[in-house]
């Protein structure tokens, strides 16, 4: 192979799992490091410069970070990262000294972002500080988009919410509330220099089968009911209750409901219950909440009497696979199930719906109705017009909202000052010694046995009573320490330098974790062979290093299962090992906090 | 802050026919200068006893004073140990070998604790063909007292302290003159070497040196010294590359007509030696001698397997003592009667 060239930023990234498996590349390690040092506003800022919003995702993230985590591969179960981030956010202090400068004289140039959800809230942030007029419409009453009119306030609190968009909305954005933009022809003739749509994929999917016409007023689509309750529209359900679907909104429908007034409240989906696109956290906590969860269940009929709905009929299938893995659900030939139900909430899938958007505008959609987006730039055919988070590409997250949102600033940035969008600045990349002493970095480097912490929930009868009690309360700061101690710090990196290494042997001998291999050079299919342990990740990288001084073989280390321990370092007696620490932040349209030069 | 290993290994770490990892042959971390060739040496005895599948209750481990004699702690942490007087590993393990002869004795030393203060002691242990490994980890200075010439130091080799006047004791030439029936030397750097060596070594019966040359990276692993790392790899000359074949198993391995030699140890298992030099046989000790001195000549350093006599009689052989260890003796074989008493008693009449 030839030697791993470490001036590559992606190159150390990598090392950094939980960092790289983060959509908006939030630094990890550093905040994990900050919160463990009780400096909660540095920790908090350090996410809110990545991802805009660490209270509402330090409840809500899907956390792509967690499986993602090194600690994973050794241990049981991945750090807790996503609540240590509420850690930060629960414990900040005053935060307005760190929040950017926003300039009083403008740059005249002016931006409209129609919706008001993370996608747009964060394009809002980017631009703002460089002094960019922003004008954000959106039809609900307040910012935060799905935020605030899907994710149930039992798992997120408003006063949380509120704050942080807030901290955007208060740099000074024009805000048109209540606002539904019915053209965006009308839009495109108000002299905006770029216009951004982050609109979401509003529209919840229906579910035609008979009886729907019939029972239409006890049958609701999930996410309108839920938004008519957030904003208090709704207030009671039925006693029972059918919730059909198996993703994260048929948990936040079946756990609202019970909270309505629903005291039979059931979970029906399709699938098999392991296959549910809900994550296992959500279908726990659907579970504790008393809510059985029926799979392998197909709804056949609506079934209404006297004209009002008493129930659904289901077939009952399983699912067989066949050699390509493909699965298709075959019914078992057992007599219809009917289940009784008051109301029926439809959860079973979001779509993009842009009917707003004039066809003839040179913006092009694509077959399945969806705007032609460039993944890179996140520009549509119409020079003007860049797309982010569901409305771009469909429905996905918050954090990828966010994500989307950083990379359209930067286009919106290039595309008005003139420059080509295609041309990224690189991310800042900085790598720094750690070494205080022989025994001694300036990191927690000893590697701790724990395992992963509980978050601790409120008492059930309280948080069922209602709806706006959080469930969760949070790591407790001594608890919130011992679950950051449990972070390996991958972004303190071992970095080899080759001409100073006498091959003694000391880094193989000491590595707890067998990474290190001194051998002679191959194709990277014969090395991974050949190295003290398996190297069967394919997806985390060798570091090779140059021929050797002395036996011209070469080090080759696999990146998988290393713990970042330092004791290569600590052991090597002549330097040839350090550990230095890795910061990479994605290029922003702005500087907007000076916290990772701490 | 560290110095504490981590607990954690690799998820998929080998398992021997023990159902052992070999984070179960490992011992407390080292607390050797980083860099210490004896690190090394430890590492690769734990791997050898690993890749052999040695039940660890079945092995002890003894040792003198220095760093060297400090080692048996960072390795085979589930094993017997004792760690005696400066020079005096021998006899400790002479006692204990005889009081049980079914254990497997590893003996490790250094240059200071075996050719100086031990030097009596040690050749008394070879010329009784005292069934141990015997791993001599020199570094020519006494590493633990600051780096003073060792007895092992070559002529005109220069330490921190200064330059090596005196001549210098060649470990294996000693051991073939008093008789050892299995001679090696290796160099801490070269794992691939030293591992089959110290295989070879458990299964043969008989004393076993093997002489590995480990640098002492803090004081003398300098320009001029001739046991630093650099030195030792310009240096080096390989006799023959040993190939330990555990009992039971095939050897697989074809090489062209006098170029490898096969040999069965004592406890079945084979060891195919890949010659390097023609006409050479390893258990030609004349042969051996003549190399050791020739390469001594050339100032090259001399490794492998240097001289093996696979079936020779151990001390226990020699001198006819009872088979079962003397802990699994019994009151009846040890008190056999009056009628044996007497039997003995008319003998002497
Ligand atoms: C029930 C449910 C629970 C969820 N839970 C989570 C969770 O726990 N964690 C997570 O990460 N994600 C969750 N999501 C997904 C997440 O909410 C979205 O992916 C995210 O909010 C998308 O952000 P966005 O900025 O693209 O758009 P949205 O948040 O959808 O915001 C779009 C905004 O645009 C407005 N708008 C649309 N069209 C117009 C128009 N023509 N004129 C004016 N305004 C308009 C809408 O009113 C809305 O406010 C959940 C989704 C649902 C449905
Ligand atoms: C009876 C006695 N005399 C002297 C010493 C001091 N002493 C301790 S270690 C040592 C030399 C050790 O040298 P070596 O065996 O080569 O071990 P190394 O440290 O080099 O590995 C000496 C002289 C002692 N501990 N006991
Ligand atoms: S930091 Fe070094 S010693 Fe520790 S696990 Fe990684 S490679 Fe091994
Ligand atoms: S410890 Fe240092 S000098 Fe020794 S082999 Fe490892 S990198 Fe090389
Ligand atoms: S002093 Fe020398 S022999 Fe002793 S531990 Fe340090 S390097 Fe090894
Ligand atoms: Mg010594």
């Amino acid at each position: 192979m030839r030697p791993t060239d470490i001036t590559d930023p992606e190159y150390f990234h990598k090392v950094v799992d939980c960092q790289y498996a983060c959509p908006a590349h939030t630094p990890v390690p550093e905040y994990i490091r900050l919160i463990a040092a009780e400096r909660y506003t540095e920790a908090y800022m350090v996410n809110w410069e990545s991802n805009v919003f660490p209270g509402v995702l330090g409840r809500t993230c899907d956390r792509p970070c967690e499986p993602a985590c090194r600690r994973g591969r050794v241990d049981e179960e991945p750090v807790a990262i996503c609540r240590l981030k509420r850690v930060a956010a629960d414990n900040k202090g005053d935060v307005q000294a760190w929040l950017p400068e926003i300039p009083l004289i403008k740059n005249g140039k002016k931006v409209a972002l129609i919706g008001g959800g993370p996608a747009s809230l964060t394009v809002a942030r980017d631009l703002a500080p460089q002094g960019y007029e922003i004008h954000l419409f959106d039809e609900q009453i307040a910012g935060g988009g799905m935020m605030r009119s899907q994710i149930p306030s039992f798992r997120l609190p408003e006063s949380v919410l509120n704050e942080e968009v807030n901290f955007v909305l208060d740099m000074g954005i024009h805000t048109h509330f209540k606002t539904y933009v019915s053209s965006l022809h009308e839009v495109l003739n108000q002299g905006y220099d770029a216009v951004f749509i982050g609109t979401g994929a509003p529209k919840g999917r229906d579910l035609n089968i008979p009886g729907r016409e019939e029972g239409k007023a006890n049958i609701h689509i999930g996410i309108e009911w839920l938004a008519s309750v957030a904003f208090e529209h709704t207030a009671k359900i039925g006693k029972k209750v059918i919730v059909l679907g198996g993703g994260n909104t048929a948990m936040d429908c079946c756990r609202t409901s019970r909270r309505l007034g629903g005291d039979e409240v059931k979970v029906v989906v399709r699938s098999p219950f392991a296959e549910m696109k809900a994550s296992p956290w959500e279908k726990e906590d659907a579970q504790h909440e008393d809510i059985p969860i029926l799979d392998n269940h197909v709804p056949k009929e609506f079934v209404v009497e006297n004209g009002r709905l008493v129930g659904m009929r289901f077939e009952k299938v399983k699912a067989v696979y066949d050699e390509k893995g493909k699965r298709s659900l075959v019914p078992t030939g057992e007599p219809l199930v009917y289940i009784e139900a008051d109301d029926v909430l439809i959860a079973i899938g979001q779509e993009n719906t842009f009917p707003w958007i004039e066809r003839d505008l040179g913006l092009e959609f694509d077959n399945w109705g969806m705007p032609v987006v460039s993944r890179k730039t996140f520009q549509s055919t119409l020079d003007q017009v860049f797309f982010g988070g569901d409305a771009a590409f469909g429905p996905e997250n918050v954090i990828t909202a966010v994500a989307q949102g950083h990379h359209a600033a930067v286009s919106i940035d290039l595309y008005c000052q003139g420059k080509d969008v295609q041309v990224r600045p690189s991310p800042l990349t900085n790598l720094v010694s750690q070494k205080m002493g022989i025994h001694e970095w300036t990191y927690d480097s000893i590697v701790v046995n724990d395992d992963r912490y509980k978050v601790p929930h409120a008492e059930k009868q309280k948080t069922l009573r209602d709806r706006k009690v959080e469930v969760e309360l949070g790591f407790a700061k001594d608890t919130g320490f011992k679950e950051a101690q449990r972070c390996l710090n991958c972004d303190a990196q071992t970095v080899f330098y080759t001409n100073r290494c006498i091959e003694c042997d000391a880094c193989v001998d000491i590595c707890p974790t067998s990474c290190i291999t001194f051998t002679d050079n191959g194709e990277e299919d014969d090395l991974r062979t050949r190295l003290n342990a398996p190297a069967l990740n394919l997806s985390q990288d060798l570091y090779v290093s140059d021929l050797l001084p002395q036996t011209k073989r070469v080090m080759v280390k696999d990146e998988d299962v290393c713990l970042h321990c330092g004791l290569c370092a600590e052991r090597c007696p002549t330097a040839a090992w350090d550990m230095q620490k890795f910061l990479y932040s994605t290029s922003k349209a702005s500087n907007v906090c000076g916290v990772l030069q701490l | 802050m560290t110095y504490v290993k981590p607990s954690f290994r690799h998820p998929d770490l080998p398992k021997n026919d023990l159902g052992f990892t070999k984070k179960d042959y490992e011992g407390a971390i080292s607390t050797l200068c980083g860099g210490c060739g004896h690190d090394s040496i430890s590492g690769s005895i734990t791997q050898a006893c690993f890749e052999m599948s040695i039940a660890p209750h079945r092995l002890a481990k003894l040792s003198g004073i220095g760093c060297s004699s400090k080692t048996p702690t960072y390795f085979l942490g589930n094993s017997h140990g004792f760690n005696s007087v400066h020079g005096r590993m021998p006899s400790v393990a002479t006692g204990a070998n005889l009081a049980n002869r079914d254990l497997i004795y590893m003996g490790v030393s250094g240059d200071g604790d075996t050719a100086s203060i031990g030097m009596g002691q040690f050749v008394h242990a070879v010329r009784r063909n005292l069934n141990v490994v015997y791993i001599v980890m020199n570094n020519g200075c006494y590493g633990l007292t600051k780096g003073q010439d060792s007895a092992t130091a070559d002529v005109g080799s220069i330490s921190k302290n200064g330059m090596n006047q005196f001549q210098a004791i060649d470990l294996p030439a000693l051991a073939l003159e008093l008789g050892a029936s299995f001679v090696a030397r290796s160099f801490s750097g070269d794992k691939t070497q030293l591992i089959p060596l110290i295989k070879a070594a458990i299964s043969h019966h008989g004393f076993a040196l093997i002489d590995v040359i480990s640098p002492c990276v803090t004081f003398n692993n300098n320009t001029g010294s001739t046991k630093a790392y650099d030195y030792v790899r310009e240096h080096i000359t390989t006799a023959d590359v040993v190939d330990y074949v555990p009992p039971g198993e095939e050897i697989t391995m074809d090489y062209p007509e006098g170029t490898s030699a096969d040999l069965t140890l004592h406890d079945g298992s084979m060891l195919q030696l890949t010659k390097l030099a023609p006409n050479w046989d390893p258990r030609d000790k004349l042969a051996a001698m003549q190399r050791i001195y020739m390469s001594r000549a050339k100032q090259e350093i001399l490794t492998g397997l240097l001289y093996i006599d696979p079936n020779t009689q151990d001390l226990h052989d020699l001198i006819g003592t009872v088979a079962t260890p003397l802990n699994e003796l019994l009151e009846e074989d040890l008190c056999p009667g009056n009628a044996v008493l007497e039997e003995i008693n008319r003998g002497l009449r």
